[in-house]
């Protein structure tokens, strides 16, 4: 069964953090990601730039607007995205329970993928 | 139990806006300092035991507000007079907090801080130490070190600079649309100066301390004024500039110009949110200053080898910009590009006017030096390095110059009969 690992967090807190606390905390998660990457169980994952940096494209009765931004101003945003295989959900909590102690202050959201579409760019060549 | 990195990232970056949040309520700086000092002490006592609250950056702002109406109370037990001076606006004070933390109001109370500190009595140095120390909250010593001064020199200026902003009681008056423009224009300009007083740091820790800063601080604007094109430009440019920090000096702390740096060591990150925000910004078609300027470095970002780099585009650029902004330096960065379009002499004509405008510039002589060396009047060139080496900044620039010279040197030791 896939789940995605949803990381929020405050992302001023999170880009408030020097270089070396940041390089810190990615060179802990980095181990934990290994070790769930040769047990088999994490798949891709990846981290977000700031949603200033975003853009957002909403449907509208005419042509779609774009707006500066994120979709929504929350008190928490979407840091970034962990695919998991696992048996239960109980393995995805440990699962998450592993990252949230390697990385400062987050929440997890645990999310059942209905479909998923890895990566196909190399075959449709 | 919360992590005590997380809990100063926090407090870091919920400074700028409760201490913003803050000045609104006390009108005075130093009031608004203790409070959320106060507050931060508070902070790390009760966090660790209890977890951090929901929203920290209310919780500062209630608790700093909490325990400076406690201070001015005790202050004014023996005194007659009502604190309506010190609390010019009670009714404030008494709103339900919630509705006074949306995003409007923190957009003029931040604004209004950060242009606190663009005060335009004061020379841009001290406009730069006094928000690093007042919005980013850096300890003196800090500061001191970044701009090679000691801790009481520092220090002083930052305390002279605080007095003669505390007079400017404009700055509390809600602004209107036009003020609110040039008041952001302002501080775009101060981060931008603080941006380059890192860039420009003979100190290793300096460059990334001030640039990281100035970035962030700048984040924080954008968050504010999502649809401000000039703000995702100035944004994306520092990014930009920012992401070859780590190409632009070597191992013994040498200058590596642009074409001379591997690429490998650019910040990838940097260079990626720099891009999206300049597509973002050009998408407005309002282009200014900071958007060029970083469509220029966008152009160096994205060309894999120096010989990818696409000099026509920038040198149409450089020619909006001269437009746009007209000044000598800005013809001077042009002719970078016109010596890689259409030779040295080209470049050389075009710098030649100049020279009375830039007699005290010492990348003036530095391109100028290089430029005769291209056209192997070696003379001209050496008496060109040697003015910029007397107009060097740091000992790195002096240094990258010296060894030009060198260089020369070597050449006339070779072609001597």
């Amino acid at each position: 069964m896939q789940y995605a690992i949803l990381c929020y967090n405050d992302e001023d807190v999170v880009w408030s953090m020097s270089p070396a606390e940041d390089q810190a905390m990615m060179a802990r998660l980095a181990v934990v990601q290994d070790r769930f990457i040769k047990a088999g169980n994490l798949g891709p994952h990846l981290r977000l730039l700031p949603t200033t940096a975003a853009t957002t494209l909403r449907k509208t009765s005419g042509e779609p607007l774009v707006i500066d931004g994120p979709f929504a101003e929350t008190k928490e945003q979407l840091l970034g995205v962990f695919i998991v295989d696992v048996e239960t959900l109980d393995e995805a909590l440990d699962i998450a329970r592993d990252l949230a102690a390697a990385k400062t202050g987050s929440s997890y959201e645990i999310r059942p993928i209905a479909l998923y579409f890895p990566d196909q760019r190399s075959k449709a060549g | 139990m919360t992590d005590p990195v997380w809990i100063n990232a926090a407090l870091t970056a919920a400074r700028p806006r409760a201490l913003a949040a803050l000045l609104r309520y006390f009108r005075d700086l130093d009031t608004a300092e203790e409070a959320f000092q106060e507050a931060c002490l508070r902070a790390l006592q009760t966090w660790p035991r209890n977890g951090p609250p929901r929203d920290p950056r209310a919780w500062l702002i209630m608790v700093g507000r909490n325990a400076a109406l406690d201070g001015v109370r005790r202050r004014n037990r023996n005194d007659p007079l009502p604190p309506e001076e010190t609390l010019s606006d009670t009714e404030d004070a008494e709103t339900a907090l919630a509705d006074q933390l949306d995003d409007s109001h923190y957009r003029d109370d931040i604004l209004r801080l950060l242009f606190l500190c663009c005060h335009p009595d004061l020379p841009a140095t001290q406009q730069i130490a006094l928000a690093l120390r007042i919005v980013s909250g850096l300890p003196v010593a800090q500061i001191a070190r970044a701009f090679l001064v000691t801790d009481a020199a520092m220090e002083q200026r930052i305390t002279r600079a605080k007095a003669r902003i505390g007079r400017n009681a404009a700055a509390f008056e809600t602004p209107g649309a036009v003020e609110r423009a040039e008041r952001l224009a302002a501080v775009a300009t101060m981060l931008y100066l603080l941006f380059n007083a890192g860039y420009s740091a003979a100190d290793n820790a300096a460059r990334s301390e001030l640039g990281g800063e100035a970035i962030r601080l700048a984040r924080l604007l954008l968050r504010l004024f999502p649809a401000e094109p000039e703000l995702m430009g100035l944004t994306a440019l520092m990014l930009l500039q920012h992401a070859r920090t780590p190409a632009r000096f070597d191992s013994a702390g040498e200058i590596v110009l642009l074409e001379d740096q591997d690429r490998r060591l650019w910040d990838g990150k940097q260079i990626a949110e720099g891009l999206a925000l300049i597509d973002k910004a050009m998408r407005h078609r309002q282009p200014g200053p900071y958007q060029v300027q970083a469509a220029i470095a966008a152009l160096h970002a994205r060309a894999a080898r120096p010989a990818d780099t696409d000099w026509a585009q920038i040198d149409l650029l450089y020619a909006t910009l001269e437009r746009l902004q007209p000044s000598p330096v800005v013809t001077l960065n042009r002719a970078v590009a016109v010596a890689k379009l259409r030779g040295a002499q080209a470049a050389l004509d075009m710098i030649e006017p100049l020279a009375p405008h830039l007699s005290g510039y010492f990348y003036f002589f530095g391109l100028r030096g290089a430029l005769l060396v291209q056209l192997g009047r070696t003379h001209a060139a050496r008496t060109a390095f040697d003015q910029a080496i007397a107009l060097a900044g740091t000992p790195a620039e002096a240094l990258h110059i010296r060894r030009q010279l060198d260089r020369l040197m070597q050449q006339d030791a070779a072609t001597a009969p």
